[in-house]
């Protein structure tokens, strides 16, 4: 994106001649920068997982949540302004609330995917709001439903998906998702796959540390959200480790097509 | 009084939203606390009035790992507080920060409820008991519908307060084990079975302990009928 907005580019609420909103294109922005969020819809669930960059070595490990739990089924992983993205959090645990006092059932993911849609592209809509500086992606698996994986950007659409990245190096990882095969695949692959994205695109020199954030809502944990368990993610970590040295080693030799993703049950 | 004057003239002028008597009710409930933890046992029945309507109601609920609640009155006033409760259960699930609600603060939180209610003369008509066991502790705690707060090794509602307490008083230690107390209450219930009109005899008996929440599926308890006066009243001997 090479356009200046010049002039057209100061207001929510003022489209530019060839019919952009700037502001909201410049939100998308404040994504680019920040850790990577990647999602992937499986057979028997939903995993989502973050790259969480280590600003400061006081910070307490586990303090900076990215995933957070919504509704008791759902997750919402962000990227991009945490504080934004918290009321976005916040909003799509009341309309799950709400729907529970309602319904009395759990907010199925694309109820809550639609509402939260509604929400961002509200702040778009006024000259008094400013529109999120963050991408979000809700992953949902209901006791009525299937497992949904939905992408809301800072635009307010939102779009249902297989896999789904936000965040920086967002190309990269998306054509890494491709080469999955979603119809076969399980939630425990989904996190070790997740984990080698992240490894992978990991570079030493440009990016800080991290720490990897994994939550999935899937049929071992009955439907619920909730962070996979500690010894799953590191194995998955570890996975990912000598993968990305092995990678490193053989890229010194020969350059080799990248590895495809790895067989089904293996955990 | 004014203020009572004017709450009764309000509620004349438009449709009352107000209730100060319960329509489908449950009987007693008794929890006594005992060596691993605490014990809650109720009928399964919600009375329509003198009608034995609704006969398969669970009367005690879950609420997390640490606590279950059990009420007598009115039933839907029980579902509202369940609900309430439910809500504060998911939102600590999706905070998801490790801290978690203790059997007090359930019983602090549900003692606002109910006394707020009383304060608008529209309370929940139910007589509660919020029972808990977490880090080694038994805690049995009460609400009634005027909001009075309690805490006690025992506690019974509706009939079973004139009735089982005496009963239990005379039994009960803090030190029973298990098979004493499951005894003890259902002892109560049979009793209450016989002398209070608006029960049934099929019951669920829970327990909060170190392992977390259980509660019985229905199962009834042997009664005595074979008196020759039950089955011919008419004589006199």
């Amino acid at each position: 994106m090479s356009a200046t907005g010049s002039g057209y580019d100061l207001s929510v609420t003022t489209f530019s001649p060839d019919g952009r909103v700037f502001q909201v294109e410049y939100a998308t922005k404040a994504i680019e920068k920040s850790g990577t969020a990647i999602g992937i819809r499986c057979v028997d669930g939903v995993v989502l997982g973050v790259e969480k960059s280590i600003i400061s070595r006081m910070i307490l490990t586990d303090s900076n949540r990215r995933i957070h739990t919504v509704g008791t089924h759902s997750g919402i992983a962000l990227s991009g302004f945490a504080a934004d993205a918290r009321q976005i959090v916040n909003r799509g645990r009341d309309e799950a609330s709400s729907f529970k006092n309602y319904y009395d059932a759990v907010i199925p993911g694309n109820v809550l995917a639609n509402r939260l849609a509604g929400y961002v592209h509200l702040h778009t809509l006024y000259w008094s709001y400013r529109p999120f500086g963050c991408a979000v992606l809700i992953g949902s698996y209901s006791p009525q439903g299937q497992p949904e994986l939905y992408q809301i950007d800072p635009s307010g659409v939102c779009h249902s998906y297989y896999g789904s990245v936000i965040g920086k190096n967002k190309e990269a990882a998306k054509s890494e998702l491709e080469k999955i095969d979603f119809s076969t695949f399980t939630c425990k692959d989904a996190v070790r796959e997740i984990a080698r994205i992240i490894y992978k695109l990991y570079d030493e020199s440009k990016d800080k540390e991290f720490t990897l954030e994994m939550t999935w809502a899937c049929d071992d944990t009955k439907r619920k959200h909730t962070r996979v368990p500690k010894d799953i993610l590191d194995s998955a970590v570890q996975y990912a480790k000598e993968l990305r040295a092995k990678e490193e080693q053989d890229s010194d030799d020969d350059d080799d097509d990248d590895d495809p993703p790895p067989a089904a049950g293996k955990s | 009084m004014e203020q009572l004057q004017n709450a009764i003239a309000e509620s004349k002028s438009h449709p009352s939203t107000r209730t100060t008597r319960p329509i489908v009710t449950g009987a007693s409930v008794l929890a006594i606390k005992y060596k691993d933890g605490v014990m809650v046992m109720s009928d399964t029945l919600a009375s329509y009035g003198s009608m034995a309507r609704y006969k398969s109601v669970q009367r005690i609920c879950k609420v997390n790992e640490t606590t279950l609640i059990g009420a007598s009155g009115e039933y839907s006033d029980f579902q509202y507080l369940k609900d309430l409760v439910e809500e504060l259960t998911d939102e600590e699930f999706d905070e998801d920060d490790g801290a978690s609600m203790s059997p007090k603060e359930i019983h602090s939180y549900l003692s606002r409820v109910m006394y707020n209610r009383r304060s608008k003369i529209d309370p929940l008509y139910n007589f509660v008991c919020v029972a808990g066991f977490k880090e080694g502790k038994s805690y049995l705690g009460a609400l009634d519908y005027f909001g009075s707060t309690f805490e006690e090794d025992v506690f019974t509602s509706g009939y079973g307060m004139y009735i089982a307490l005496p009963l239990i008083r005379k039994d009960w230690s803090a030190d029973m084990d298990e098979k004493s107390a499951v005894a003890l209450l259902e002892k109560c219930m049979t009793v209450l079975f016989y002398r209070d009109c608006r029960t049934i005899n099929k019951y669920n008996i829970a327990k909060v302990t170190a392992s977390g929440v259980e509660i019985s599926k229905p199962y009834s308890l042997k009664t005595e009928w074979s008196y020759k006066r039950f089955q011919n009243p008419h004589i006199i001997e």
